[in-house]
């Protein structure tokens, strides 16, 4: 591969000022269950190659996944160089990256049989607890890595591990429906499943019986999936560097103010050990750092990549990622602190409200604005500090900025979801209902 | 490395030596050109090119998948597929029979939209661009335009072989506006099957949009609750698609008895004026094909005629299992994924009310245009509008803020009372599914009005 770099490198540095190569390669082996049978095996392999230069000024971009035709790549760079953004900053000279421990032999070893008895003990503990639940799995290892160069005399690559287990489950009695589910993931092997099946099943003896909850302002407490599911769209988008370039932000103008209730802390941290969204250098190949947000309630940074930072007259915070295309600033992992309260504790001190696992459609509505406004897809009523049941035909709405300035309590229960986001369940004291 | 040609003859005769109870192939090559704005700058503009296949092996009910950019060691990936279906496998393999088609593609059967000139879009985007920008108070917008093309070569053990041409273009806006206190945003999305042309002259949309954003400040907060909604053709086929299209797709039934018993083929969904249709075979749409991706003719298909449920969508393997015809919604969004049971066109049939018919007797409603998004749990679905406005005393009054709807599916298709006239298709959208998105597919609908819909609001 390093071969092939210096090749387009020196190519495309030819014809134009500045240049950068990103090469990325995956290989991916997921394993399947549906309706609690092992269904597919797969392997996957990709890669691809992105070209960015500065021609008379310009930005121009292209990518391919051809090795053998780097002409071509070379060549389209150059024909959208012609009508690309205002080429505003300098391509980073080498650096000294942290060490961040991504990586792990381990997961490789996994064998087969192995990932797919995994997905069979899974199977068999929920269909054991509730012999009508269907469930599909997942198991999968993959590793990816990376190289980058450019015509500052950069050149670095890092390799990556990574393990992930999932489970759903569904459960259905006429036309009610019950969809319930836990993952982990790790770049080192997941091998113990209890915290998972422990989830699943809590979620199936909660939602056994139903229970209504009244229309109007009440108690909530978002559990992790709820805060990742309800609240966290609206920030992601208010601490992009671009966002508040464009004025659009609501923490635009508002860093260091007293915004957040002061028990709410918030960083973007891509060097945590062995987290699947951690990595040494951002996809421009900038060092990796902990970043803080939100500082007990107070804002503190915004992210950045290369050219918005330059934009906006301030450095880059190293969260330039590509999607496909051009860097784009991004969070690499947004992890709120963990707080000192029991969840049960939260739950006691609740005479009527709700308990939400997961809201559906949350980010449709008007995000830049903080509103959010979905379907409790799982969620239980809690009545006098007990959880009586789920409830169903139930929306909750509100505003992000709102409801985050008075927090009842932060939870002790903290987990990291979905790879990119670590929360804790938060307590807000009244919030919009709507229901049936 | 070997030439995608050289690959399809290695396949043809490789693929019928291997031991699987069936043996698939896809291979692709694809250009894509995109172009964004983000404020009054344009952003980034971008070129690319994408070459890769896969091998899909079935083998005693389990499946192999092996996808690649390699067209190197054919031979090895068939194995792979093959030795991972045959650990996957445990029960019989079900497959609905299909015609052994062969069609070799007629050379550029489509047009292809990466190569009109880099300067012709960005003059357009540029006009499009500085109309936004003529409207005050805005903060920023967006634009988004992306283009490609796709050259498909499908093969089958059976035989099968069949070279597809796929052209796609989509064009997203948005205008988001600001007075300091809070932010509002309208936005316009189009796609079609590759036809330039069909994204020239939208000056009005344009400007209609970004004074959307400016109106939406001004506006109030629809209050909760249980509302009559008449919904507009855009926003109408986003609910036919989440609330119903998903439902119809049969691999979520198949294996399921509870499922199977819920959406029994007869059992009354609506009323009789509701017809719901899917379908490729309905021609120039981004959601239309010849064949899908395991080679099985494309069909129009309905799913609910006259309020019954007649049809749903299937793969062969779904509908070998429930004993039905497949009806070629096997669709992969790329050669990265295996074919899943997928939409195509999907759309509720013109019926016989006037807007005006339909309005007339609403007391205090909400009429919902536009589209944000939407998303379904099968049984409970989310739509959310792109603008909205109370119906009082029978006429469109006051415009709110965009509103999220929600509700039960089996309960809203039977509160469907009043179908209009005017069937619009929406092909701004972009599906997703099993972590394969965003798949192209058009939805649409004539105005309808649902009863008593709950409406999130404070």
């Amino acid at each position: 591969m390093k071969h092939l770099l210096k090749d387009i490198l020196h190519k495309a540095s030819k014809v134009a000022q500045s240049a950068e190569v990103f090469m990325f390669a995956s290989e991916e082996t997921p394993v399947a269950f549906e309706a609690n049978r092992l269904k597919s095996l797969q392997s996957k392999e990709s890669r691809s190659i992105a070209l960015r230069i500065f021609k008379e000024g310009r930005i121009g971009f292209a990518s391919c996944n051809k090795p053998e035709d780097i002409d071509s790549l070379v060549q389209a760079a150059v024909e959208t160089a012609q009508f690309g953004a205002p080429a505003n900053f300098e391509l980073p000279a080498p650096a000294a990256f942290p060490y961040v421990e991504i990586y792990d032999p381990e997961v490789e070893k996994i064998s087969l049989e192995r990932m797919i008895s995994l997905g069979e003990e899974m199977v068999s503990a929920l269909t054991d607890h509730t012999p009508e639940v269907l469930c599909e799995a997942s198991i999968s290892h993959n590793s990816i890595s990376i190289i980058i160069a450019n015509s500052s005399g950069l050149e670095a690559s890092y390799s990556k591990s990574a393990f992930s287990v999932g489970i759903e489950g569904t459960v259905i009695h006429g036309s009610d429906m019950l969809f319930v589910g836990e993952s982990e993931s790790s770049c080192r092997p997941v091998r113990d499943t209890t915290n998972i099946l422990n989830t699943v099943r809590r979620q199936l003896d909660w939602a056994k019986t139903h229970a209504r909850v009244p229309t109007g302002k009440l108690p909530v407490i978002f559990a992790p999936d709820g805060v990742a599911s309800a609240l966290i769209a609206p920030l992601m988008a208010a601490f992009n560097g671009k966002v508040v370039l464009e004025g659009a932000s609501p923490l635009g103008n508002k860093l260091g103010q007293q915004l957040f209730d002061k028990k709410l802390h918030l960083y973007d941290d891509a060097t945590i050990a062995y987290r699947p969204s951690s990595r040494p250098f951002d996809d421009e190949g900038v060092p990796s750092r902990r970043l803080p947000l939100i500082e007990a309630g107070v804002p503190q940074n915004f992210l950045y990549d290369l050219k918005t930072a330059a934009l906006a007259h301030t450095r880059t915070t190293g969260h330039g990622v590509r999607g496909g295309g051009l860097p784009s600033p991004m969070p690499s992992a947004f992890a709120f602190n963990n707080g000192d309260v029991l969840l049960d504790s939260m739950i006691a001190d609740i005479k009527e409200g709700l308990f939400i696992e997961l809201v559906m459609g949350a980010t449709q509505g008007n995000i830049l604005g903080g509103d959010f406004s979905g379907n409790v897809l799982l969620g239980y009523k809690i009545e006098n500090g007990r959880i009586t049941g789920r409830v169903k035909d139930t929306m909750v709405f509100g505003n992000v900025y709102e409801l985050l300035k008075n927090i009842t309590a932060i939870g002790s229960d903290g987990k990291w979801l979905g790879g990119r986001l670590y929360a804790p369940s938060i307590y807000c004291p009244a919030v919009s209902v709507s229901s049936k | 490395m070997p030439h995608i040609e050289d690959a399809v003859k290695e396949l043809a005769s490789k693929l019928k030596e291997h031991k699987a109870n069936y043996l698939e192939a896809h291979l692709e090559d694809s250009v894509s050109s995109y172009i964004t704005y983000r404020g009054k700058v344009l952003e980034s503009i971008g070129k690319s090119a994408s070459m890769g296949g896969n091998i899909r092996a079935l083998v005693r009910g389990g499946w192999g998948f092996v996808s690649f950019n390699s067209l190197d060691n054919i031979d090895e990936r068939i194995k792979l597929a093959v030795k991972e279906a045959e650990l996957a496998g445990k029960g019989e393999s079900h497959l609905a029979e299909i015609p052994i088609t062969v069609v070799k593609a007629r050379p550029h059967s489509r047009s292809n939209p990466v190569d009109i000139p880099l300067a012709h879009k960005k003059e357009l985007l540029d006009g499009y661009n500085a109309l936004i920008w003529n409207t005050p108070k805005l903060k920023t917008s967006n634009i988004g335009y992306g283009d490609s093309y796709k050259k498909s070569t499908f093969l089958n053990s059976e035989g099968s072989f069949i070279q597809q041409e796929r052209s796609d273009m989509t064009l997203g806006m948005s205008a988001i506006a600001s007075d300091g206190n809070q932010v509002q945003q309208a936005n316009l999305s189009l796609g079609n099957p590759g036809d330039f042309s069909a994204m020239q002259n939208l000056d009005d949309a344009v400007k209609e949009m970004a004074e959307r954003a400016l109106g939406l400040l001004a506006a109030p907060q629809a209050k909760g609750g249980e509302y009559t909604v008449v919904l507009d053709p855009i926003l109408a086929g986003v609910f036919v698609h989440e609330a119903f299209g998903h439902l119809s797709e049969a691999d979520f039934v198949y294996e399921n008895e509870r499922m199977r018993e819920l959406m029994v083929l007869g059992k009354k969904f609506g009323r009789p004026e509701l017809n719901i249709v899917d379908g490729a075979a309905v021609p120039d749409l981004r959601g239309s094909f010849k064949y899908d991706d395991e080679g099985t003719p494309a069909t129009k298909t309905y799913l609910i005629k006259e309020g019954v449920l007649v049809g749903r969508l299937h793969s062969r393997e779904t509908a070998a299992r429930m004993g039905e015809k497949p009806t070629g919604n096997a669709r992969a969004v790329s050669y990265r994924f295996p074919p899943i049971v997928r939409m195509t066109n999907t759309y509720i049939e013109p019926g016989k009310t006037t807007f005006e018919e339909m309005t007339a007797d609403i007391k205090e409603g909400v009429y919902a245009r536009n589209w944000y998004g939407g998303t379904t749990s099968m049984e409970m679905f989310t739509f959310s509008a792109g603008e909205a406005f109370m119906i009082r005393n029978g006429k469109i009054a006051e415009l709110v803020r965009p509103v999220v709807l929600t509700g039960n599916v089996f309960e809203t298709l039977q509160h469907i009372d009043a179908i209009g006239i005017d069937l619009g298709m929406n092909q701004g959208g972009g599906c997703g599914k099993g972590g394969q998105s965003p798949l192209p597919v058009s939805n649409g609908s004539p105005h309808i009005r649902i009863r008593k819909c709950l409406v999130g609001g404070k």
